[in-house]
């Protein structure tokens, strides 16, 4: 037997549909753990079913039919397990008569997806299991595209998820809106969700990559469809903002052996311009809305970076700038190490040092290797080689990231060399 | 994260004694383990665990000149060897720290928890994010 894949319209298709026809079955059966269930399981059965079959006329009717054929499959044999307990079945009995042809239209409510992304993303769960939950709920991915994503065994996925579910059912979250109280909050939580979804597409990118999603195109694909559902949100539009300015840079950020290459030192030409164009417009509307978050400053930064043709084009005061007002806003000691960067970049590298040692004390950072990875670099500017290869190698240990690591590695070799090879010109 | 959770064991005539165990010592020694994995399991954490075979045939190998392999051992002064290990997913360091104890406080002889050393080391991830 061959195994045919759906091609990568129909995949689209299928992942944009998901949350769709979920939202109406959890709706519908109130039941949120098992409709996410069925829905998967039809998501499963269409992509066995349709390379063969081909694609449906109406596939959000076709997927629906088939939850909700699983779903009352679920609910009978629950019915029937309860009996057997001599439990009285409270619940919406089971037998309801269900037959709908497989091309009828079915009531799509917009804020489902909504709905559906502040439940997976609900603060009761850890950032691991909200991941899982919400690439699997709305992303429409199934458990081994995202076991393989994280380069875990299926197993450990399946049960991650089912323990996500399981929470959420504990803590009696109803199928519905948070109030206007808790909407910002739980807004921020499921941009935060997002957020680690793109990072991780970076971070995990070791391994086997054969059939692994892409998790970073997830991510943008998700907040596009938030941004759609809520184009006022100046956050929402901040961070799908930074997600493109940052994924513009993508194929310039490694070498051909997997090499870190750090922004100054980037082949800028390899930037995605259209990515960088749509980023810069979709900041600047924000921006000229007037309220401003920690997501569209950062993404504002990382526009200034990307308006650059050249490095010596950065407009460091205007990066400064931003950092500044970022670091008003948020208590945060990695915004006040970016901050020292930039103000380094504008006013020489003894401020920036100095900046620093404020963080020297700052238990949060917690003799992090960032602290010393750019304590190194300013070293560096400063003609202070010595130091600087010390900083360097001390990063380099406690880095977790392999490609950074070599890149520190090399910096301290590099450095090391240059001062030997002054040294001897110097005894000459 | 990812952690490695490195099982260090002193060989057979070591401390442990594991050749003189007898067999119900030794059958709640492999329940006890069976069982730690299936919590791993349970919990979403596990990524991998091997056990590995005992070190009497364990071989030292090197490139010779010519690329061939030059092997070396069994090296019977070894005191202590990697018995096997355990690959986790966790939201935080600590928490590899109290499976790696759990792991630790395996039964020995008499049911007595053997409190054996667990080496952690984090395992390496790809491209830190551009600043």
């Amino acid at each position: 037997m061959t195994a045919q894949s759906l091609d990568s319209t129909a995949l689209h298709l299928l992942r944009e549909l998901a949350p769709q026809v979920l939202g109406v079955v959890a709706r519908r059966y109130g039941d949120f753990p098992a409709a996410e269930d069925a829905v998967q399981e039809a998501l499963i059965a269409a992509a066995m079913q349709w390379p063969v079959a081909g694609i449906p006329t109406n596939p959000r009717g076709w997927l629906f039919h088939v939850a909700v054929r699983r779903m009352n499959d679920y609910l009978r044999s629950e019915l029937a397990r309860r009996r057997r307990e001599d439990v009285v079945a409270t619940e919406r009995s089971a037998d309801e008569p269900f037959a709908p042809p497989p091309d009828s239209e079915i009531g799509v409510d917009r804020d489902d997806t909504l709905v559906l992304l502040f439940m997976c993303c609900h603060p009761a769960l850890t950032p691991a299991s909200a991941i899982a939950l919400t690439l699997r709920a709305v992303g429409g991915l199934t458990t081994a595209e995202i076991a393989n994503a994280f380069l875990v065994p299926e197993a450990t996925m399946a049960q991650r998820i089912s323990r996500a579910k399981q929470s959420i059912k504990a803590s009696n979250v109803p199928f519905s809106m948070p109030t206007d109280r808790e909407r910002a909050e739980r807004l921020g939580a499921v941009l935060h969700v997002l957020y680690l979804i793109f990072s991780e597409g970076y971070t995990s990118s070791i391994g086997p990559s054969l059939h692994r999603p892409d998790l970073s195109n997830e991510a943008i694909r998700l907040t596009r469809v938030v941004h759609g559902l809520l184009p006022d949100d100046g956050e929402v539009a901040g961070l799908l903002a930074l997600m493109l300015l940052t994924d513009a840079r993508r194929a310039a950020r490694t070498g051909a052996s997997g090499e870190l290459i750090p922004l100054d030192e980037q082949d800028r030409t390899l930037w995605d311009q259209r990515l960088i164009a749509e980023g810069i417009a979709l900041v600047s509307d924000a921006l000229s809305k007037g309220s401003v978050g920690s997501y569209q400053l950062q993404a504002a930064i990382a526009a200034v970076h990307d308006e650059a043709a050249r490095v010596e084009d950065t407009d460091w005061p205007q990066i400064l700038a931003l950092y500044g007002l970022l670091k008003r806003m948020s208590d945060n000691p990695m915004v006040a190490l970016n901050h020292a960067i930039a103000a380094a970049m504008v006013h020489g590298p003894v401020v920036g040092l100095e900046l620093l040692t404020a963080l020297d004390g700052d238990r949060r950072m917690g003799g992090h290797y960032r602290l010393d990875a750019v304590r190194a670099h300013l070293l560096e500017m400063a003609g202070d080689y010595e130091r600087a290869i010390a900083h360097f190698r001390a990063a380099a240990e406690r880095t977790t990231s392999i490609p950074e690591r070599n890149y520190l590695t090399a910096k301290a070799a590099r450095l090391a060399a240059e001062q030997r090879r002054e040294g001897a010109a110097r005894d000459r | 994260m990812k952690y490695m959770l490195m099982m260090h064991v002193p060989r057979g005539t070591g401390d442990y004694q594991i050749n003189n165990w007898s067999p119900e010592e030794f059958r709640a020694h492999i329940a006890f383990m069976h069982r730690f994995n299936k919590e791993l399991t349970d919990a979403g954490e596990l990524v991998g665990a091997e056990g590995l075979a005992a070190p009497g045939e364990a071989k030292l190998v090197r490139a010779g000149k010519d690329g061939a392999p030059v092997t070396d051992g069994p090296f019977p002064e070894a005191k202590e060897f990697l018995a096997g290990y355990w690959i986790v997913d966790v939201d935080r360091p600590e928490r590899a720290y109290e499976l790696a104890a759990k792991a630790s406080a395996a039964p020995g002889r008499g049911g007595v928890p053997l409190n054996m050393p667990i080496e952690v080391r984090q395992v390496m991830s790809g491209l830190p994010q551009d600043v």
